[in-house]
């Protein structure tokens, strides 16, 4: 019951999907008999499956009583939801109008080049997923991208490698606690 | 009451009226197109944008309420010009191949272009990809044509409860459409088709089979027999600039006639015979849980309606014991047709072709359900729109005004007033309460003219409750039961009418539902557009084709008797059985 409450996505990587429908249909109960249900909703199915699997949009036009016509209607037309499967971490490269003048471009094209994958698009070791944003509130320190929820300013295409290289070897040094935790027990 | 000036011309009309709505008063027209009355105003085409004195921006008139002292210009330089940007822009995305298009002639965007002088788009560039949408059989949808007016969202979200389609994507990319690029067939669609009637063009229309019927009339080897339902002798004049409500029952059977049918039969008797056998059943359900204590579902539901039938059997598959078995008269007629009708003329049912003229684009979709296959065939080949049959009349040249009366063939050609009203709202109960009536009873309805006037009308959930007494001994169980009917139209009216039943907030026994807004007479392949002005025409029409007949209860109808005692012995008797009922489908809805 612990874990149910947990709304992120960082530390689920176990869950079979009928936990994360679980999940899921406690989402939905909450906002049930709420009006404007259905964007919070999605927003919290998309942290807790990591995106919008098909499976997860039938449940919630059913249980909001919406038409999934319209469930994915709204999915459609907000970028931020996505329906393929993400990366463990989400890349978003600010291109609103100071960093953009600042190099915002330049900083995405380096990460398209690096990762070798288009905006949208998730790297095949789905570690990495890549998408554009408008703006985060940080154009004094542009350019500006932002990984998972931490915000990186004044990023420069040089020193791309060693951002993407610090989520690499915090994973790896995860894994590699989890594993002597295990051995041990 | 604001006072306002549009176009020089002073107006006053009341609180909340917006400032089309004051034009229109004032007899100045702005143009419009996803307006549509009595259906939306969202303001999303902008088409009727006008200049008001003191504002900033050219404002959308359908949804800008008029002010008091507002000074507002249709005809300004600003106005038009904006106006003619707003319709090159939406011809600049639009697949515009007026001539062989389903709407020529017939198209809201090609009269814009022709009434505001539009002779070239300044917008070449892009367009968006189309889609054709060829999935189901009633419905033909090319996104090419869309231009994103929102019409059909509403009445598939809102007026009929089923969302099947809505805005997909963003922008430029947007699509009307279900969900992910699916299309219709793979979705919640009860292929009503009142999409296809409030389209202002193209894009989404009935599959036209109008060669499929030349095709059938052209074979010396077929015997083509066609049956019309009520509601077409009520709109068929429409397509021909007769006014809405002129009744065109005699014309119509003569136009047929020319058109090469060899035999002119009528739906109205079907829905006779409908009467009989589902008024039995009604009655023999009532006998199970009254007398027999049986578990028997009630309230039963008619069964005429296809979309209806489609709607339930997604959103509700746990009430379809609910549904009267009876066919709809559609089917009844097919079935008979090709089995009491062809024997009588010697045919064999393969070398019948039965055509259908149907307000009602999901009836192509019901003469195509494999249980309606009861003649060993399929048993009704064919259904033309309302609107299908106005256009193969044009093609033949026929001046279907100035033609003389005719009347239909024998012997499915006979019919009473209860089933001219069918076509209405209302109608079906109201032919199952004077019959029923009439048997248990020995007496006549007691309703002034025989019109249950609480089931009549617009009003989307309607009531009537009627006591029995004085019951014939066979029927005695029933003295003194107050039988409680509803009636529903438009499938929103339906769920909420389902939901209040579902809850124990109310409790019927017969419930008539129609899946379009005023019934068949509104249904989605009738003469564009139906509002709800034109429904009323078409309603009183009805009602007077019922009131002028002789014979006005079902019962009484000589071809119905003639039928029993030829050819189905008695109603839910054995052949009945076989050829009149049917089974319903549960569905999964996502």
């Amino acid at each position: 019951m612990v874990e149910k409450e947990q709304g992120c996505c960082c530390c689920e990587e176990e869950a079979s999907e009928e936990e994360l429908l679980a999940r899921l249909d406690g989402i939905i109960q909450e906002y049930k008999d709420k009006p404007g249900a259905l964007i919070p909703v999605l927003q919290q199915a998309q942290a807790v499956f990591g995106y919008l699997p098909d499976v997860a949009l039938r449940k919630i036009s059913l249980g909001l009583d919406k038409p999934y016509s319209e469930v994915a209607g709204v999915v459609g037309f907000y970028s931020f939801f996505s329906t393929h499967p993400r990366g463990k971490h989400m890349i978003r490269v600010c291109l609103g109008t100071a960093c953009y003048v600042r190099g915002g471009k330049q900083v995405l094209d380096e990460l398209k080049h690096r990762l070798s994958i288009d905006v949208g698009e998730t790297t095949p070791d789905r570690v990495f997923s890549l998408d554009v944003a408008r703006c985060f509130g940080a154009c004094g320190l542009a350019p500006a991208i932002m990984i998972d929820d931490n915000v990186h300013q004044r990023v420069k295409p040089a020193r791309l490698q060693q951002i993407l290289d610090q989520y690499i070897d915090e994973d790896q040094a995860r894994a590699d606690k989890k594993a002597e935790s295990k051995a041990k027990a | 009451m604001p006072t306002l000036t549009i176009d020089n011309v002073t107006v006053e009309v009341p609180q909340g009226a917006t400032i089309l709505e004051a034009a229109k008063k004032a007899g100045i027209k702005i143009p419009t197109l996803c307006y549509l009355e009595d259906v939306q105003a969202i303001g999303a085409c902008r088409v009727c944008m006008v200049e008001i004195e003191g504002a900033r921006t050219l404002m959308a008139s359908c949804v800008t309420p008029a002010g008091e002292g507002m000074k507002v210009h249709t005809n300004s330089k600003k106005a038009r010009e904006g106006r003619r940007t707003v319709v090159e822009l939406l011809l600049s995305d639009h697949s515009g191949d007026c001539q062989t298009c389903d709407r020529n002639n017939d198209c809201e965007l090609q009269a814009l272009a022709h009434d505001l002088g539009i002779h070239d788009i300044t917008y070449p560039g892009e367009k968006s990809a189309p889609h054709m949408d060829a999935s189901t059989p009633a419905l033909i949808r090319d996104t090419g044509k869309c231009v994103l007016c929102r019409r059909c969202v509403t009445v598939c979200n809102e007026t009929q409860g089923v969302g099947g389609i809505f805005p997909q994507g963003r922008g430029f990319t947007t699509v009307v459409g279900p969900a992910f690029s699916q299309d219709l067939d793979d979705v919640v669609c009860v292929q009503c088709g009142q999409c296809a009637a409030v389209c202002p063009v193209g894009a989404i229309v009935e599959r036209d089979q109008i060669q499929d019927v030349w095709a059938a009339l052209d074979d010396p080897t077929k015997t083509v027999v066609v049956q019309t339902a009520p509601a077409i002798r009520a709109a068929l004049g429409e397509c021909f600039g007769l006014e809405p409500g002129t009744l065109v029952t005699g014309r119509m059977v003569t136009a047929l006639r020319r058109l090469g049918f060899h035999a002119v039969f009528d739906t109205n008797f079907t829905a006779d015979l409908t009467i009989m056998e589902e008024g039995t059943e009604l009655l023999t359900r009532l006998k199970k849980a009254l007398v027999d204590k049986e578990n028997v579902a009630l309230p039963m539901f008619t069964s005429c309606s296809p979309g209806w039938i489609k709607y339930i059997e997604y959103f509700y598959p746990d009430m379809l014991a609910n549904v009267s078995t009876c066919k709809s008269p559609q089917q009844m007629f097919g079935a008979l047709a090709k089995t009491y009708y062809a024997q009588k003329i010697g045919k064999k049912p393969e070398d019948m072709v039965v055509v259908s003229v149907m307000p009602c684009t999901a009836k192509k979709y019901e003469a195509q359900r494999p249980e309606m296959s009861d003649s060993g065939v399929q048993d009704v080949d064919i259904v033309l729109t309302t609107r299908e049959l106005g256009k193969m009349i044009q093609e033949a040249g026929i001046d279907f005004v100035n033609l003389p009366e005719g009347t239909q063939d024998s012997p499915m050609g006979m019919s009473t007033g209860a089933a001219d009203i069918f076509a209405n709202t209302g109608g079906v109960m109201e032919a199952a309460l004077r019959t029923a009536w009439e048997l248990v009873t020995g007496t006549e309805l007691p309703f002034e003219n025989l019109h249950v006037t609480p089931v009549e009308g617009l009003e989307g959930i309607k009531e009537a409750a009627v006591t029995f007494e004085g019951c014939q001994p066979e029927w005695s169980f029933l003295n003194g039961v107050t039988a409680k009917v509803a009636v529903a139209h438009g499938l929103s009216n339906a769920r909420k009418l389902i939901e209040k039943i579902r809850s124990g907030e109310a409790s019927y026994h017969f419930i008539e539902i129609m899946t379009c807004p005023g019934g068949c007479i509104g249904g989605g392949g009738q003469p564009r557009m139906t509002t709800n002005a034109i429904r009323m025409k078409r309603i009183e029409a009805i009602y007077k084709e019922d009131e002028g007949r002789k014979l006005r209860k079902s019962h009484e109808n000589p071809e119905i008797k003639q039928i029993y005692e030829e050819f189905l012995g008695h109603p839910l008797g054995e052949v009945s059985h076989k050829l009149l009922h049917t089974k319903y489908t549960p569905r999964l809805k996502a």
